[in-house]
């Protein structure tokens, strides 16, 4: 690797020194020392983050450092539908990830309430059952949190984490069925192999409702836009859930459990769950009287380009474009206002790739005055279900889905 | 013609099913921590066992009580160690360093 080498960062704490000097030590003798050398600033309050490059990735802003979550330069999606993996967001929860993977001893297991309990290599995986595709947004549950207002704790997001995969694998269906689902099976919980720091915080279990996980579009995963994953992005396998949020996509998934009970696990029954409400939103800083697990994603828009505060010239014709995508239903319509959202127009969709993909969209526009220009987009899909023009609240920061406006200026 | 065909076959080995390399990365270092100030030692000290400090670093300024209610499901919900006059020093240091008026 070509990396001109820069200073490590000082830390000013000694006793922070020390707890982390084994990381010092390795950063002093790794490719590694170069890293954070510049940063992005997103447009909220504390928004800084540093550029930094990791395994398999080019450099993406750095949310937190262990366990790694790391957001996509949002220019990235003017690049094209698809995310390219080294791109692509990472997130994990539990700060014990696994950095060395071995496929050819790497196990998943089957069990539960199933008749034959399997445990599978990955070899059994490709070979033993049919290999599908299928073109998938990834979206966090709380990708965009930062712009909440008013402001929610959590993972302060822009809006890049989420990305657009033409993920390969094998239906869920398929090996469950190979095991045979047994009769009262309620869910299935999956497991990867992530670990806590300490046994006692609850490890990072999922569940799906037992006729969700047979649907034949649920995926183990071991293909991203014709490659093996990314390790970041759960090599050598991870559940793919279309259309729904990214907290459902197990990364390393290790464990599929059969079970006939709802599972209320920490990470079900008490996290990433949203207020029971229309449009799961409560006014700003109260408190939801009921919740339910989180579920598909709701309409997002996105003009990706021009960016905020460019500059257009007068009688000079642009091409404004952009994504959209929804949980599944796929994109009907996509209407670009550039008064603010006084009137709007039918943008011009692009290929569609699937109903689970982002779907690009084009519009002309010429700048007929001088001055400021809001641009907004709102997409609405086959369901009939769209935008709101306000932000929606909800005390997790989940879910954010409001009309985006870019400002940009129209010279002479 | 043989050696072409052998080429024909390595190239479908290498690409069949089940063709997958064992892979290992290197993590970048953590370089984030806390600023200097009261508490800030505990902050290190508890807070980073299980994470990195970006996880408090990021936020936006937020009110003692958010910080509270952290500290505690921090307790409860994940096993930290935290003693209770610990957790009062917790919150003043991660309430002060993010210096948020508490909102009504």
């Amino acid at each position: 690797m070509d990396i001109p080498p820069v200073p490590v960062p000082r830390f000013a704490r000694r006793d922070f020194l020390q707890r982390t000097a084994w990381l010092a030590a390795a950063a002093a003798t790794s490719p590694w020392r170069m890293l954070a050398q510049e940063t992005a600033t997103l447009p909220f309050a504390n928004g800084e983050r540093p550029l930094v490059r990791y395994p398999q990735k080019r450099p993406l802003l750095r949310l937190t450092s262990r366990p790694p979550q790391l957001e996509t330069p949002f220019a990235v999606f003017n690049e094209g539908p698809i995310t390219p993996n080294d791109a692509f967001f990472v997130r994990y929860h539990l700060p014990q990830i696994p950095t060395e993977i071995d496929p050819d001893t790497f196990r998943v297991t089957i069990r539960g309430n199933v008749r034959a309990p399997l445990s599978l290599s990955l070899a059994d995986i490709k070979t033993g059952f049919e290999e599908v595709e299928l073109v998938a947004v990834n979206q966090c549950s709380g990708n965009s949190r930062g712009f909440f207002e008013r402001r929610v704790g959590g993972g302060q997001l822009g809006n890049g984490a989420m990305g657009n995969a033409r993920w390969r694998g094998v239906r869920l269906k398929d090996v469950l069925e190979k095991a045979g689902v047994g009769s009262g099976a309620k869910q299935v919980t999956f497991n990867g192999l992530d670990q806590p720091a300490v046994a006692q915080t609850p490890d990072f279990v999922k569940a799906l409702e037992i006729d969700h996980a047979l649907d034949g579009e649920v995926m183990l995963a071991y293909g991203m836009n014709g490659e093996d994953l990314p390790l970041l992005n759960g090599y050598p396998l991870r559940l793919v859930v279309p259309g729904y949020y990214g907290t459902y996509w197990v990364k390393h998934l290790s464990e599929i459990t059969v079970v006939d009970e709802v599972f209320d696990g920490f990470w079900m029954g008490t996290a990433y769950r949203i207020p029971n409400t229309p449009g799961a939103c409560l006014p700003p800083g109260t408190a939801a009287k009921s919740t339910a697990p989180i579920g598909r994603f709701n309409v997002r828009s996105f003009i990706t380009s021009p960016g905020d505060a460019a500059t257009l010239t007068v009688g000079r014709e642009i091409f404004v474009r952009g994504i959209a995508f929804d949980g599944g239903a796929g994109i009907r319509e996509v209407l670009v206002s550039a008064d603010g959202g006084r009137s709007w127009q039918a943008a011009q969709l692009g290929k569609d790739l699937g109903r689970y993909s982002f779907r690009e969209w084009t519009l002309a526009l010429t700048p007929t005055a001088v001055g400021a220009l809001e641009l907004k987009v709102k997409a609405t899909n086959r369901l009939g279900e769209s935008q709101p023009l306000e932000p929606l609240w909800n005390p997790a920061g989940y879910m954010r889905n409001v009309v985006e406006t870019v400002r940009v200026q129209v010279t002479a | 013609m043989k050696t072409r065909l052998s080429l024909l076959l390595c190239a479908a080995a290498l690409s069949a099913p089940g063709f997958s390399k064992p892979l290992k990365i290197e993590l970048p270092p953590e370089t984030a921590g806390f600023k200097p100030g009261p508490g800030a030692e505990l902050a290190t000290g508890q807070c980073l066992a299980c994470h990195s400090a970006e996880y408090i670093t990021t936020q936006p300024p937020l009110p003692a009580s958010f910080w509270k209610a952290s500290i505690e499901k921090m307790r409860t919900k994940y096993g930290a160690q935290i003693a209770p006059d610990q957790a009062q020093a917790l919150v003043d240091y991660l309430a002060h360093s993010s210096a948020a008026p508490e909102k009504k």
